[in-house]
C-alpha cells in the first residue's frame, strides 16, 4: 500500500490527465503482473508480461521521456516477449504447469517467503523514495530527452555500455555455437539435383508406385511394366514383395453380384 | 500542436476516415493494377470503373458465418485481429499531410500528433502489430496457422532490424526524430554547380541516403507481409498461414489491417525519403505549391506511387523461399545497412556539417560506382564456357534423337483386330495374354 500511496503523491504532482492515466493504466499493469504469476498456460503469462511492459512504457512517456517509453516497447515488447512467445509456440499449445506438489508443503512457504520478501522490498523502497522531490529534468535548455540520453549514454556511462553489448554479443555468438549444426558434406544446389538427375543410366521421372498394372494396389505388391514383369525400382527396400497369383486375383463372388 | 480538444477530435476521426477510404480504394486500385499487367479487365461491375468492389466484398464478408475452430483458445483469438488493426491505425496518427493551415481561425498542423520522436511511434506499432498476427496462429489450434505465425513473427522480426538500420541514417543526416521536422529538413535543396552551370537539386533523402533508400523499401515490403515476401500467409504452402480458421469480420479485419500498414508504410517512406507533403518541382515554379491544402494533393500522389509499386511488385516476382528470404535478410540487407551507416558517420565527421553536398554526392556516387564494378568484375566469376558439342542427351538434358522414326502404335494397331473389338475385362484380356505366354 505504501508503493501505492508513494506513487499516487507522485501522480498528484504531475498535471491532471498524468494522474487520470495512471489510476487508469496503474491496475492494469498490477493485473498483467498478477496474471503473469497465476496464469496456467504459459502463452497467456507472457501476454500478461507484455501487458505490463506496454503499462511501463506509458508511465515513461507520461514522465516525460518519450525515447524510453518507445524504445521499451520496440525492444522489450516487440522483439524480446515476441522471442518468448515464439519458444512457447515452439514447445506447444497444450504444455501446462504440473499442479503436482513435489516437495510436501512446498507451495505454502513459497507464498510466505514471496509475501515476506514483497514486503521487505517494497517497505525498503518506499523509505528510500519518500521524501524525494519531483525534479524537472536536468541539463541545459533546449536539450532534447534524446540528446541527454546519448549523452549520458555515450560520454558518462560509455565503458559500462560497451561491456554490456559485449556480454550480449558473446551470449548470442555462444548460443549459436550450441545450435549450430555443421552439415556432412557440401551443399547442393538446384544445379547438382538437376545433374544427378539426367545422369547417364537414371531414369528422370518420378519411380513407379507399387501396384501399377498389378492385380493389386498393395504396398507389397510390386509395380508391373506392360510386358507383365517386374519394375525393380517399385520394390521396396523395407517392405517383402508379395504378388497375388491369377487365381488369388480373380473375383471370389463374394457380393454375389457377378456370377 | 496545442489544439482544442474538438479539433483533435476532428482530426482523429477524420485520420480514421481517410484511412478506411484508402484501404477500399487500395484493394480496388490493386485488382485492377494487377489486371491490366495481367491483360484482363478485373473488377468492373460494382458503381464507376468497379470503385464499389472492395465495399461489396467487405459486405459479404460482414454477413459470412463466424467460426471458431473447437481447439481454439477463446480469447486470444478473438483479441489477436482487434490487436493487428488497432495497431494499423495507431501508427498513422504521426505521419504529416501537410503544413500549418488555418481551420476556422485556428491555425493548425495537417498531422492527428507530433512530438520529439515521433518515428518511433511507427516503429513501435509495427513491432506490436505482429502480436496479432503471432497470437492469430497459436490461437487458431491449427498446424497451418502456428506455421504461418512462426514464419511471420521471424520474418518481422529480421525485417524490423534492417528497417530500423535503414531510419537510423534518416536520424543521423537529420538529427532529428519528429516526422513533421524531418519533412521540413528535406525542404532545402542542395544546391550544385556543374560546369558553371548553377542549378538545385531536391534536398529529399533518397538522393543523399540512397542505400538506405533502397534497404528502406525492401525491408518494407517484407515488414508489411507482401508479395514477394508473403511467406506467412503462402496460399500454394500454408493454405491461408495465420489466417485459416478465421471467418467474416475478423478475416477481414486482418485484411484491413494488412492494407492500411501498406498504407503507413508507404506513408512513412513518403515522410522519410520524399520530402514528405512538399511538392515535387522548385518552389520557383509554383509559388504557392506548399501552402495551405495543396499539399496534401502531392501527399496521397506519392503515397499511391509507392502503393503502386507494391502493386508491380506482386504482379512480377514470385515469393521467395524461406531460406532465401532469411538470407537476403540478415545476410545482405543488415550488413549493408551497417556498413553504410559506418561509411555515413565518417563523412558526417570527415566533412564536418555536412554543407558540402556536392562532396557528399561524390562520395556516394564514386562508392556506389566502386562497388556495381566489384560485383561485376569480381574475379571468381566464371567465364561464360560455350559447349563443347552440342547435348544429344548423354549428360545434358534428354533430347530425342535427330534422326528419329517415331514407331506405330501399337494400340492402334490391336484395335483393328476383329478379337478385341468385342467387350471383354481387362482383367480377362490381361489373363489370357499371360496364359499365352507361359
Amino acid at each position: 500500500m505504501t508503493d501505492l500511496a508513494q506513487a499516487a503523491v507522485l501522480a498528484q504532482s504531475g498535471s491532471a490527465g498524468e494522474a487520470v492515466f495512471f489510476w487508469i493504466l496503474a491496475p492494469v499493469a498490477v493485473a498483467g503482473a498478477l496474471g503473469l504469476v497465476l496464469s496456467r498456460q504459459a502463452i497467456h503469462a507472457a501476454l500478461s508480461l507484455a501487458v505490463t511492459m506496454m503499462c511501463l512504457a506509458v508511465f515513461y512517456i507520461m514522465q516525460h521521456a518519450p525515447f524510453l517509453g518507445f524504445v521499451q516497447i520496440m525492444v522489450y515488447t516487440g522483439a524480446i516477449m515476441m522471442l518468448f512467445l515464439f519458444v512457447l509456440m515452439l514447445f506447444g499449445r497444450d504444455s501446462k504447469d504440473s499442479m503436482f506438489e513435489t516437495l510436501r508443503g512446498q507451495r505454502l512457504f513459497a507464498v510466505l517467503l514471496g509475501v515476506g520478501m514483497a514486503a521487505l522490498l517494497s517497505s525498503g523502497l518506499a523509505r528510500a523514495v519518500s521524501g524525494l522531490v519531483v525534479a524537472e529534468p536536468a541539463g541545459p535548455a533546449g536539450q532534447g530527452n534524446v540528446e541527454r540520453i546519448a549523452e549520458a549514454l555515450f560520454s558518462t556511462y560509455l565503458f559500462p555500455f560497451e561491456i554490456v553489448s559485449g556480454v550480449l554479443t558473446v551470449a548470442a555468438v555462444g548460443a549459436l555455437m550450441f545450435a549450430h549444426v555443421a552439415k556432412k558434406g557440401g551443399h547442393r544446389g538446384q544445379r547438382e539435383h538437376s545433374r544427378e538427375r539426367f545422369r547417364p543410366g537414371n531414369y528422370p521421372g518420378p519411380k513407379p508406385g507399387p501396384g501399377v498394372f498389378a492385380t493389386s494396389d498393395s504396398t507389397a505388391t510390386p509395380a508391373l511394366r506392360p510386358d507383365g514383369s517386374i519394375e525393380p525400382a517399385s520394390l521396396s527396400e523395407y517392405v517383402p514383395p508379395r504378388q497375388l497369383t491369377p487365381a488369388e486375383a480373380a473375383p471370389k463372388h463374394t457380393e454375389g453380384r457377378d456370377s | 500542436m496545442n489544439d482544442p480538444v474538438w479539433l483533435m477530435l476532428v482530426k482523429g476521426v477524420l485520420v480514421f476516415v481517410v484511412l478506411v477510404l484508402l484501404v477500399l480504394f487500395t484493394i480496388w486500385y490493386e485488382r485492377r493494377v494487377v489486371a491490366i499487367m495481367q491483360v484482363r479487365p478485373g473488377p468492373n461491375r460494382n458503381g464507376p470503373f468497379g470503385l464499389l468492389q472492395s465495399l461489396a466484398d467487405g459486405l459479404k464478408l460482414a454477413f459470412k458465418e463466424d467460426t471458431m475452430p473447437r481447439t481454439a483458445d477463446r480469447v486470444v483469438f478473438i483479441a489477436a485481429p482487434v490487436i493487428a488493426v488497432a495497431c494499423a491505425f495507431t501508427a498513422f496518427s504521426v505521419v504529416p499531410f501537410g503544413p500549418e493551415v488555418n481551420v476556422f481561425g485556428i491555425e493548425t498542423e495537417l498531422q492527428l500528433t507530433d512530438f520529439e520522436v515521433s518515428v518511433l511511434v511507427i516503429l513501435a506499432c509495427s513491432a506490436l502489430g505482429v502480436y496479432g498476427i503471432v497470437l492469430a496462429g497459436w490461437a487458431s489450434g491449427s498446424a497451418y496457422s502456428l506455421l504461418g505465425a512462426l514464419r511471420a513473427a521471424a520474418q518481422v522480426i529480421s525485417y524490423e532490424i534492417a528497417l530500423g538500420l535503414a531510419v537510423l541514417a534518416v536520424f543521423f543526416q537529420s538529427r532529428l526524430m519528429s516526422t513533421g521536422a524531418i519533412v521540413e529538413a528535406q525542404a532545402e535543396g542542395l544546391p550544385l554547380s556543374l560546369g558553371g552551370a548553377e542549378f538545385t537539386l531536391p534536398g529529399w533523402y533518397f538522393l543523399v541516403l540512397a542505400p538506405s533508400f533502397v534497404i528502406f523499401v525492401i525491408a518494407m515490403v517484407g515488414e508489411t507481409n507482401r508479395a514477394p515476401f508473403d511467406l506467412p500467409e503462402a496460399e500454394s504452402e500454408l493454405v491461408a498461414g495465420f489466417a485459416t480458421e478465421y471467418s467474416s469480420l475478423k478475416y477481414a479485419s486482418f485484411f484491413l489491417a494488412e492494407y492500411v500498414n501498406m498504407v503507413t508504410m508507404s506513408a512513412l517512406a513518403v515522410t522519410l525519403f520524399l520530402g514528405g507533403w512538399a511538392a515535387p518541382f522548385p518552389d520557383s515554379w509554383w509559388p504557392g505549391a506548399n501552402e495551405g491544402f495543396m499539399p496534401l494533393v502531392w501527399f496521397f500522389g506519392k503515397v499511391l506511387a509507392f502503393l503502386f509499386f507494391y502493386v508491380w511488385l506482386r504482379g512480377t516476382l514470385p515469393r521467395l523461399r524461406y531460406d532465401q528470404f532469411m538470407n537476403l535478410g540478415w545476410k545482405v540487407l543488415v550488413p549493408v545497412s551497417l556498413v553504410w551507416l559506418m561509411v555515413l558517420a565518417a563523412m558526417n565527421i570527415g566533412l564536418d556539417t555536412g554543407n558540402d553536398l556536392p562532396t557528399r554526392i561524390a562520395f556516394a556516387g564514386g562508392a556506389a560506382i566502386v562497388v556495381m564494378a566489384l560485383i561485376f568484375f569480381w574475379p571468381s566469376r566464371k567465364p561464360y564456357e560455350d559447349p563443347a558439342e552440342p547435348d544429344t542427351g548423354l549428360g545434358g538434358f534428354p533430347v530425342p534423337p535427330l534422326d528419329l522414326a517415331v514407331p506405330p502404335n501399337p494400340r492402334s494397331l490391336k484395335q483393328l483386330e476383329p478379337a478385341n473389338t468385342s467387350a471383354v475385362p481387362i482383367n480377362g484380356s490381361r489373363s489370357t495374354d499371360e496364359k499365352e505366354e507361359g
